[in-house]
């Protein structure tokens, strides 16, 4: 049974892919006359062609090696005809429901895994001294507690993508089945490759990896940017299938300003995607090729300079930010109109503030270099390019209590997610003002008062609205209600939690505390530090533990919850038209476009099926 | 035409059409990646001044190779036009012969300018070690050189299917999705070469 999986084929293949790999290169340098083991070269090698080994093994490419060899490939749909139905989620399969689920669960894992990286290095920092983490240990720690969460994220937000932009825009699929599946799987030799660096030495200078300490950093710097390779190529198929399915796949009547608005920002999102990624592989790639082949870009010793891995890294790790965070604020705009029976206020504005963020992202890449030491007369310009953000924010800020206002609320689990979204994001781009005044900035840099403000923008950009968009899709996904108690529950812990966390993180950074420090002076801030630290850590384990009741919810109640009605939350988006759980072709018919995506109030639909064309679709 | 293969030879035009902007969406994504390389080489190579500095290589290497990849991209060219108009053999030996300039090219380029071969009418060599001008030079070459070599590929695959009649004149995406690759990569070359043989004045 195990081996019909295709996650198993892909394990087997990539361990041995990255033998072999090893193996060959020990034996080519061998014959090349050089010493047998060079590390750096061996396990680059190594780790790339287990990569590749994996997808092979997880039959991502199979179709592709088959079109090679000049054979018609159908697209093949539906449930594995041998195999019991559940298997599909674990191996490849070209139904955007199954990828976006496949993508979604995975998150949530890596979400777990890297939350508890950060909940071992907390409970280091509750009280001042060493306790039981080395300072290597805790340095490893939080590299890893930043780039597992940031893939987390970034396959949460494939995952909210994938399974909501074809059932958003009635289309039958994504442009791409194949490469929708080859950029989901990809993510997978790309986590364990993270997750390995650790054995290997880890990587011990925080997420960024700046040069000179990355390149002369243990070899676990390898994987780490092996890794971010693989998952960055996800990021750019990914958000490349996601562009032209919301551009050619809409029906007839759905022109670019009616789509709901959740493609808007995904549409946003995939333009830096499809971009700026590249521009972390090209630093990552010159790191890496620094290390195995010695090639100096950034060792000032032959002319490299290592500020230029700051610029190249910032250009797509700020953007970043926004393909974190657009996706979020999409679905608190997509959800707002739904519990508040009104119009989502200013659609068009909306829309475009996306677009508007997504482009000014571009140009702000240098507030992270306020201190290290580039050309002082950049400072100004970044900064008035970075203050320049708040205004589509705040366009969507005011979009969203127009929204409200005046409005029926209800306040089922969702809504309550989404309200905190709104609360917790407003506490981080609040902070970010002070952050990008080069003034204020060159005392904070690099405090705890940045962490905060990134925290604070993350949760409120991501972790709340995908809860809120895990509980408003759990019927639509699994045809079953969510328990409502536990959905409650879990609001009510993590919410003041996080406040907890993020004012203790930020107050102990204006006290002084630097980030990425595993120990501090019990004096701080006149000995009131240890006691905003333990109760960060506190904050932090709460968190933790409404995590673990919404896993909890989701998975007793995917088995044993009431059956949902057909459109529990009355909303107009087509996705709630048609049945729960999500048929395999999803659409019996073409949709029509009759209305507006938002009048809520008003009795026209937004679309209706046209029942003429039914089965046309299908036959396709 | 029955009315079944005309839906059919619709859904054809509807897969192309989504297909064509994936594969242009892909070029505008890797212009950000040679962008990146072209900005290292113009932020690491300046003297002390500020002067825009190069490398002195061989010229006569250089000249060479583009001249051949520049030609190799007006038969990709030649034989997407045969096969959109049926001319078979016109469009395999064409491709035939694209390939074959790809292949010179990477050699000019892999043992001739990195000098995998020593070779004594070739003056010196700079190795990926030797500072920024190693670095870049083979960073730059060495991203480009992955992207023709994945080029020849694809070429050998469309001349495989080619030769088993897979491609019509109204059914070639595979071919125009090799073409079109085949000129971004010989287009990225076009603003690699100057980078690095021509602008900036040369220091030993």
């Amino acid at each position: 049974m195990l081996m019909q999986l295709g996650l198993t084929r892909g394990l087997i293949y990539q361990a041995a892919g990255t033998v072999l790999g090893m193996v060959v290169t020990m034996v080519w340098r061998l014959l090349a006359g050089m010493d047998l083991w060079d590390q750096e070269v061996v396990f680059v090698v190594g780790g790339l062609v287990g990569g590749f080994a994996f997808m092979w093994g997880v039959g991502a490419i199979d179709d592709w090696l088959e079109w090679c060899r000049g054979k018609a490939t159908p697209l093949v749909h539906g449930p594995p005809r041998d195999k019991p139905a559940w298997t599909r989620y674990f191996s490849t399969d070209y139904n955007h429901k199954v990828i976006g689920i496949q993508y979604s669960v995975t998150s949530l894992l890596m979400l777990m895994i890297g939350g508890s990286f950060a909940l071992i290095f907390r409970a280091e920092l509750a009280q001042a001294d060493l306790q039981f983490l080395g300072m290597g240990m805790y340095n490893k720690l939080i590299g890893l507690h930043g780039w597992a969460v940031i893939a987390a994220i970034l396959l949460g937000v494939g995952g909210m993508a994938n399974y909501l932009v074809p059932l958003m825009i009635g289309a039958e699929d994504m442009a791409f089945p194949r490469l929708n599946a080859f950029a989901f799987w990809i993510n997978i030799p790309g986590g364990l490759l993270l997750l390995a660096s650790a054995f290997l030495g880890g990587f011990d200078a925080g997420w960024t990896a700046y040069p000179p300490l990355s390149t002369q950093g243990a070899v676990g710097y390898q994987f780490l940017f092996l890794a971010i390779y693989f998952v960055g190529l996800s990021s750019i198929l990914g958000s490349l299938n996601l562009l032209v399915t919301i551009l050619t796949m809409r029906p007839k009547g759905m022109d670019l300003f009616r789509i709901p608005i959740f493609c808007w920002a995904v549409l946003a999102t995939s333009l830096i995607q499809l971009t700026a990624t590249q521009a972390i592989g090209t630093a990552f790639l010159m790191g890496l090729s620094e290390r195995a082949l010695g090639m100096g870009f950034f060792d000032p010793e032959g002319g490299g300079n290592p500020i230029l891995f700051q610029h190249i890294f910032w250009f797509y790790s700020h953007p970043a930010v926004y393909v974190f965070v657009l996706p979020g604020l999409g679905i608190i705009s997509e959800l707002l109109p739904v519990f508040s029976r009104k119009p989502l206020f200013g659609y068009r504005w909306i829309a475009l503030s996306s677009l508007a963020i997504a482009l000014v992202g571009f140009l702000v890449w240098g507030h992270h270099m306020f201190t290290s030491g580039y050309s002082p007369y950049l400072r100004v310009p970044f900064m008035v390019a970075t203050l320049l953000v708040a205004v589509p924010t705040g366009v969507k800020f005011f979009s969203w209590v127009a929204t409200m206002w005046g409005g029926r609320l209800r306040f089922p689990t969702p809504m309550l997610f989404t309200l905190g979204a709104i609360s917790v994001f407003l506490l981080g781009g609040l902070t970010g003002p002070i952050l990008a005044t080069v003034a204020s900035d060159l005392y904070l840099h690099d405090t705890y008062f940045v962490v905060g403000h990134f925290h604070a923008t993350l949760f409120g950009g991501f972790v709340f609205p995908f809860c809120a968009a895990i509980y408003f899709w759990f019927p639509k996904i699994t045809g079953r209600m969510y328990n409502e108690a536990l959905g409650k529950l879990h609001f009510y812990i993590m919410t003041p939690a996080f406040w907890l966390m993020s004012i203790g993180q930020m107050t102990v950074g204006t006290m002084g505390m630097r980030r990425r420090i595993v120990d501090y002076d019990p004096t701080l801030g006149g000995g009131l530090v240890e006691a905003r630290h333990l109760e960060t850590t506190i904050a932090a384990f709460l968190i933790g533990l409404s995590i673990l009741i919404m896993i909890y919810n989701l998975v007793t109640s995917a088995e044993i919850g009431v059956r949902a009605p057909a459109n529990p939350w009355r909303s107009r988006s087509p996705e709630w038209q048609i049945p729960s759980p999500v048929p395999e072709h999803s659409y019996a018919a073409p949709l029509q476009v009759v209305g507006e995506p938002y009048d809520y109030g008003l009795e026209e639909e937004y679309v209706v099926m046209d029942e003429s064309q039914a089965g046309h679709a299908q036959a396709h | 035409m029955s009315a079944l293969a005309a839906d059919a030879i619709e859904v054809y035009r509807t897969a192309t059409r989504n297909n064509r902007m994936g594969m242009w969406l892909f070029f505008f994504s890797e212009l950000f990646l040679f962008g990146g390389l072209l900005i290292t080489r113009f932020a690491l190579w300046v003297d002390e001044d500020g002067h825009i500095i190069r490398p002195e290589l061989d010229q006569n290497v250089g000249l060479i190779v583009t001249v051949v990849l520049l030609a190799s991209s007006y038969f990709m060219n030649r034989s997407e036009v045969a096969i959109a108009n049926g001319r078979k053999r016109d469009f395999l030996v064409s491709l035939w012969i694209t390939g074959f300039l790809g292949v010179v090219f990477l050699v000019g380029v892999v043992i001739f300018e990195w000098g995998l071969i020593h070779l004594p009418f070739i003056e010196h060599h700079i190795g990926p070690t030797d500072g920024v001008f190693g670095a870049v030079i083979f960073g730059m070459t060495g991203m480009h050189a992955i992207h023709v070599i994945t080029g020849v590929a694809f070429i050998v695959v469309v001349w495989r299917n080619g030769k088993r009649d897979v491609y019509t004149e109204e059914r070639h995406w595979g071919v125009e999705a090799c073409a079109i690759y085949w000129h971004y990569v010989d287009l990225v070359w076009i603003f690699f070469y100057p980078a690095i043989y021509l602008i900036g004045h040369a220091v030993h």
